[in-house]
Parts: structure tokens; sequence; C-alpha cells
């Protein structure tokens, strides 16, 4: 049996990294793969502790992150596409049209 | 201060509540229709209003000599805590004599206006602003307490400030308007001083009960910047404050030669014959208060005193016809002060009655004058009485009742001022009739200098003029209050001539006796024969002067300069208040309102928002950059933030 501190910790592994990989790459497709190892984090948090209290609402959380992550990426990849199509760039820097 | 003999009444009297309003209604219906519908009839309603009222108030006057008092308010105006403030009338004999007064005046000046400003296009304005004066002067008389009379005093004020500025685009017609008003200002907030010490002192501001508790402050001192200062003194200064700024007393006189610049009709009855006398009715009114502090007689004494003299040395200088009658105005005020000051509040009040009637005759001469010539400038005169017999006779008979010659009103009135004042108790008696006997010559005087001037010898203005006497709705009036300038005065014949004084019998319930020591009649025949052969003699100076040897006339102007040129110039009392007040403000303003407070405090403000909205604008720039990554950053270091702040707090 695995302890409960493992999972947390690979949790919180995975959610450093997307947060990080999120603010600090530029390129915006892997901003949104960075957005998928955030939330596959969270969901690891949450399968572990249902596992381990012996509830199945969070394996049911689970179903509903998945899903929605799915339309954001979809979501995400379309704004992407469009946004290179309008500005030939995919790097964040360069969309700064609502600079101050 | 209500004697025996009198039957107070204390309930709703619907006839007195009709003399000031009638007036007022007629006012403000003519003020609001006259433009359109009224026009050049814009007159009856006020006329046939003042006529009604003065109907009412000979009919109450009647109940008063009956031995009726009226006292009642109509409702309560203002309560407040221990305030108790009413809108009331108070008839006793004073009051329905000063009502009756301003009515009979009120109502000629508005007949004698129907001609005088024909075909002016503020008709309509001029006579709703007379009626309403009416009906302000009634209401300051009239009332029952001290804050009513100041509800007056101010809408006097109010009507004096918007009809001497009536030809307001005539610049000097404003600025008069204007100095008045500030003039007015300063004496007025001494008045609301006094106003506010007696409800302090007293705790009350009705007559009835201020006379009743008088006895609560007659010994009474409070410290005052370490100065012990009489109570009943302080009070009576400061009330006394708006009496000299109302009255045209020193040093607030300034204003009164400048309001000329109004219609004539408006100087006779505003600025000759009724608002000026408010500050003699005020302090006559009071006169129980005044007699509790000797300092607040002797200041009442010598202001009019000073003032007096001040303004008969003024009036020969002078060659607008108006304005010598306006200073002798300011001299004869000097002589009421100075019958209050030595005790002889009835004897003040008679002067006051008598000179109301002549001096509205004496003005509405001048503005018989005035609108047949077109020209104030009595160089450009003479020779009138050729062509204007009924001014010409009239105006000598309001002259020769200003000079005092015996047999007409002012006679008796000055005489009685003088004697009482020699035989008064008070010390400074001797010296104020001393001053009352100088100003009598200079009033002999420059009364008939100007009628010499004006009316004898030749016609000295343009020649191709044609000029008229005035129409009846102007000779009449004057005709009834040249009747009036001689029959007033017999009203109070003094005891030693041989007569009854019912003016002073009348008033001495509410005024009490002069304060005097018996003299003899010796004396008082001798003083009698003093005074008049004093009058005399200054007649006699202006027929030497101008019309026996005119060239006498510029002796003292040329061989004495500087002494002519100090009476010309008023004493300097407009350029030493120009210099002292208006550009002391004007320094003020420059310097420190625009320098410092409006330059540095509040453009400082209103930049200084300005310059930081911009600089924090300018740093939050910055961060504001556009770039997602760093909004995500923000929003976790926030988060951080919140975070750690949480931690913190729960420990």
């Amino acid at each position: 049996m695995v302890p409960m501190n493992y999972y947390i910790v690979l949790a919180f592994i995975l959610f450093f990294i997307g947060l990080m990989g999120f603010i600090l790459r530029r390129n915006l497709i892997v901003m949104l793969v960075s957005i998928e190892v955030m939330l596959n984090g969270i969901i690891i948090l949450f399968a572990a502790i249902s596992h381990y209290v012996k509830d199945v609402s969070g394996y049911i959380i689970i179903f509903f992150v998945i899903a929605s992550a799915a339309a954001e990426s979809a979501v995400g990849l379309t704004l992407a596409v469009l946004i290179y199509k309008k500005l030939k760039t995919v790097y964040s820097t360069d969309i700064n049209n609502f600079n101050g | 201060m209500v004697e025996k003999g009198f039957e107070v009444i204390s309930e709703f009297n619907f006839l007195v509540f009709l003399i000031p309003f009638i007036p007022f209604f007629a006012s403000m219906i003519t003020l609001i229709f006259g433009k359109k519908y009224f026009k050049e009839n814009s007159h009856w309603l006020p006329v046939l209003g003042v006529f009604t009222s003065f109907l009412i108030s000979l009919k109450v006057l009647l109940d008063v000599i009956h031995g009726k008092i009226y006292d009642f308010d109509l409702y309560k105006w203002i309560v407040a805590g221990h305030l108790k403030v009413g809108l009331g009338f108070l008839v006793d004999p004073l009051s329905i004599m000063m009502t009756c007064m301003v009515l009979s005046l009120s109502f000629l000046i508005h007949v004698y206006s129907i001609g005088y400003m024909h075909d002016d296009k503020g008709y309509y304005r001029f006579f709703s602003y007379i009626s309403l004066f009416t009906f302000s002067m009634l209401m300051l008389v009239l009332s029952n307490n001290l804050l009513q009379l100041f509800l007056g005093w101010e809408a006097v004020g109010l009507c004096s400030y918007l009809l001497i500025g009536f030809w307001y685009e005539k610049r000097s017609a404003a600025n008069a308007a204007k100095k008045a008003f500030i003039v007015n200002r300063v004496g007025d907030f001494g008045f609301a001083l006094g106003v506010f010490s007696v409800f302090y002192f007293i705790g009350s501001l009705y007559y009835t009960d201020l006379f009743k508790h008088l006895d609560l402050i007659a010994n009474k001192y409070i410290s005052f910047w370490g100065l012990k200062v009489h109570v009943p003194f302080l009070i009576a200064f400061l009330l006394f404050c708006g009496a000299m700024g109302k009255s045209a007393q020193f040093p607030l006189h300034v204003w009164l030669p400048d309001a000329m610049e109004g219609p004539t009709p408006v100087s006779a009855l505003i600025h000759a014959a009724t608002m000026v006398t408010a500050g003699v009715f005020m302090v006559s009114r009071l006169h129980s208060l005044f007699e509790l502090s000797n300092a607040a007689m002797a200041m009442v004494a010598f202001v009019g005193a000073f003032t007096c003299f001040m303004a008969g040395s003024i009036a020969p200088t002078r060659f607008d016809i108006k304005r010598i009658i306006a200073y002798s105005t300011m001299s004869q005020l000097g002589y009421m002060f100075m019958a209050c000051g030595v005790g002889a509040f009835a004897v003040g009040m008679f002067h006051l009655f008598t000179h109301a009637y002549f001096k509205a005759l004496l003005f509405l001469g001048s503005g018989s004058v005035i609108h047949a010539l077109h020209t104030n400038d009595i160089r450009k005169m003479g020779g009138l009485k050729k062509f204007m017999p009924v001014t010409y006779i009239t105006f000598l008979i309001g002259s020769l009742a200003l000079a005092g010659v015996p047999g007409f009103a002012g006679f008796f009135s000055k005489d009685a001022i003088l004697s009482m004042s020699f035989f008064s108790k008070y010390p400074w008696g001797k010296a104020v009739w001393f001053v009352g006997l100088v100003v009598v010559l200079l009033t002999s005087f420059y009364t008939f200098r100007l009628i010499f001037r004006a009316f004898c010898g030749e016609y000295k203005g343009p020649k191709d003029h044609r000029i008229h006497e005035s129409p009846k709705v102007m000779t009449i009036p004057l005709i009834i209050l040249a009747i009036g300038a001689i029959v007033t005065g017999y009203l109070g014949v003094p005891e030693a001539l041989g007569g009854h004084p019912i003016f002073y019998h009348f008033l001495e319930p509410v005024l009490g006796k002069p304060h005097v020591v018996e003299g003899s009649k010796t004396v008082e025949y001798t003083l009698m024969a003093l005074s008049v052969s004093v009058c005399f003699f200054g007649i006699f100076l202006a027929w030497l002067t101008y019309m026996k040897y005119p060239s006498l006339q510029y002796v003292i102007s040329s061989n004495f300069r500087r002494f002519y040129e100090f009476f010309y110039r008023k004493w300097y009392f407009d350029e030493v208040y120009n210099c002292v007040f208006v550009q002391g403000a004007l320094w003020l303003g420059k310097w420190v309102v625009i320098k410092i407070s409006d330059n540095i405090i509040i453009d400082g403000a209103i930049n200084g928002s300005a310059w930081l909205v911009r600089t924090v604008g300018q740093g939050l720039r910055k961060v504001h950059n556009g770039i997602v990554n760093y909004y995500s950053a923000f929003v976790l270091i926030g988060l951080v933030i919140y975070f750690i702040g949480y931690l913190i707090l729960m420990k």
C-alpha cells in the first residue's frame, strides 16, 4: 500500500511543474499543456483522497474535471490557432495588444 | 413698559394685521403682473393699498388714543429650545405714531411718483419696490420682538438697495447701491450680535419680557479680553452699531449721500423720512436698556453731535441739490440722536416726526426742480421762483422749517432738543447743546444758500430750455406736505410758550419723561431767543454771501484752500475708507486670497490630486503590459500573499 503522503507530494510536484510552465513558458501551446499538467496534479489528489476515505464523490469530480479539461483544451487550442492566423505568432510576449 | 391706564389686547386683530400686509400684497401682485398686464397702470394698486392702510392706521390710532394697546403674535415663527419668537405686532403710542407717519408720507410719495416716474420703463418695478418698502418699515415699527425688528431692518435695507440701484444701467447708481448695502451690513452685523446678546443675557426677545427682566443685567459685568464690560453698555453698543449704519451716523454715514443716485421720491421716502429714522426709533424703543448705561447714552449723544456737526459743515460745500439735502438729513438725524443721548427720547421722536414731513417736502421739491431742469447742479439753476411758483413756495416753507424759523415745525422740535439738552441731568448736555447751536447756524446758512442759488437771482442754465411747473399730481403732495411742515410743529408747542404738547403726552407712557433738571423760564426764553437769532444770523449770512455780495462766496474757497478742501472732500472720509478698507480688502484679496489660499491651497489641492493620479497611473501602467504570463504570476503572488495573511491572522 502506497502511503497517502506520496500521492500528495506527487500531486504537488505536478501542480507546481504546471504552474511554473504556465508562468514561465511563452509558447501558447506549451502553456495549454501546462494547464493540463496542473489539472492532472489535482485529479491525482482527488483520486488519492477518494481512495483513502472510501468515498466516490472524489472520482465523480474527476470525471467532471477531465470533461471540462478536454473542452477547455479544445477551446484553448482553437484560440491559439486563431491567434496564430491573425498575429502570425504563438509567443505570449508578442501578444500584448492590451498593453496599458 | 406699558403703563397703567391702558387696556392690553392680546387677541389677534385683523385690522392691525392688514396695516402692513395690504402694501405687501399690493407690492407682490404688482411685481408679478406689472410687466405684462398693468404697465402704465401699475400705480393704482400700491397707491390704493397704501391709502387703505393709512385709513386703517388712523382707526387704530384712535383706538390707542382711547387707551387700547395691541400686543399679539400672528404665529410662532421660531421655536428652538428656550428661543421662542413669534411674528407679532405691538401697537402702542410709539409704534402707531411711526405707522401713521410712514403711511401718510408713503401715500403722498406714491402719488407724487405717478408724476415723477411716468414713462420710466421700470414703472411697475418702482411701485412694487416702494410698496414693499412700506411693508418692511411697518413690520419694523409694529414688531413686538427684536428678531422681527431685525427682519424689517434687513428688509428696508434690501428695498433701499433695490431702489438706490433702480437705474442699474448707470454705473454710479449700481455702485452707490452696493456701497449702501455693504456699509449697512457692517452695522447690521453689530445689530445681530446685539440681538444675540439680548437673548443670551435676558433669555427673551420680546420687548415686554425684555423690559420686565432688565434688572437682571442692570449691574452685571462680564470680562472680555481682560476688560470688565458693563452688560447693558455692551448690548446697547452692539445695537447702536446697527443704528449707526441705518441712520447714517459717523462712522457708517458714508452711504447716505451716495444713495441720492436713486430716484428722488425714493430719497424722500427712504433716505430722508422713514428708513433712516429706524435707528432713532430703535434707540427710543429700547430706551430703558440704553438708560441703564451712562456710557451708552454718552456714546449716542456724542455720535449724534459729531455727525450733526460734520454733516452740517459738509453741506455748504456741495453743489448737488439732493446731496445738500442729504447732508442736512444726516445732520438732523444727529439732532435726534443728541436728543436720545441726553435722555429726551420723546423730543427726539418729535423731531423725527416733524423732520419727516419737511424733509420729504424738501426732497420732493428738489425732485420737482430736477424733473423740470434735468440737472442736479445748483450752479445751473437760479431764478426758478418765476417759473415754478408752487415748488418755490413749498420749498421755502420746508427750508424755513428745516432752518428752525419760529412758527414752523422744525423750530418747535429743534428748540425742544436744544433746551432739553441744556437742562439735561447728564453732564454732557451742555456740550451737546453747544454743538446743536452751532449747527443751527450751519443749517440755516446752507438751507438758504440753496434757496438763494436755486430760486432767486438769474437763471443760469442753458437758454433754450423751457422750464415748466410740475404737473398737479406732483404739486398737490407738495402742498399737503408743506401744510404738514407747519402744522406738525403745533403738536408739540412747549409749555414755556403757553402750548400744550400733546405729542409728548401721547408718547409719555412709552418713553417716559425727559431727564431734566428744573430750569427757570427766563433761561428757557433766553435759549430760545439765542437759537432763533443764530438761525436768522445764518439766513442773513447766506443772503449776504449769495445775494448781496456774490464775490464773498469765493473768500473761503480761495483764501483758505486747505480748510475748504477738507470740507469739500467730506472730511476725507471716503478717501480714508477707500484707503483702509477698500484697498485693504483688495490687498488681502491679491496677496493672501489669490497668492496663498487660491494659488497654493486650492490650486495645489486640485493640481496635486491630478499629479497623484497621473503618477500612480504611470506606475501601474508598467504592470499592465498585456502579457498573460505576468498576469498569472500576479494572480499567484496575490494568492500567496492572501494565504500568508490568512495563516498569520489565524494564529
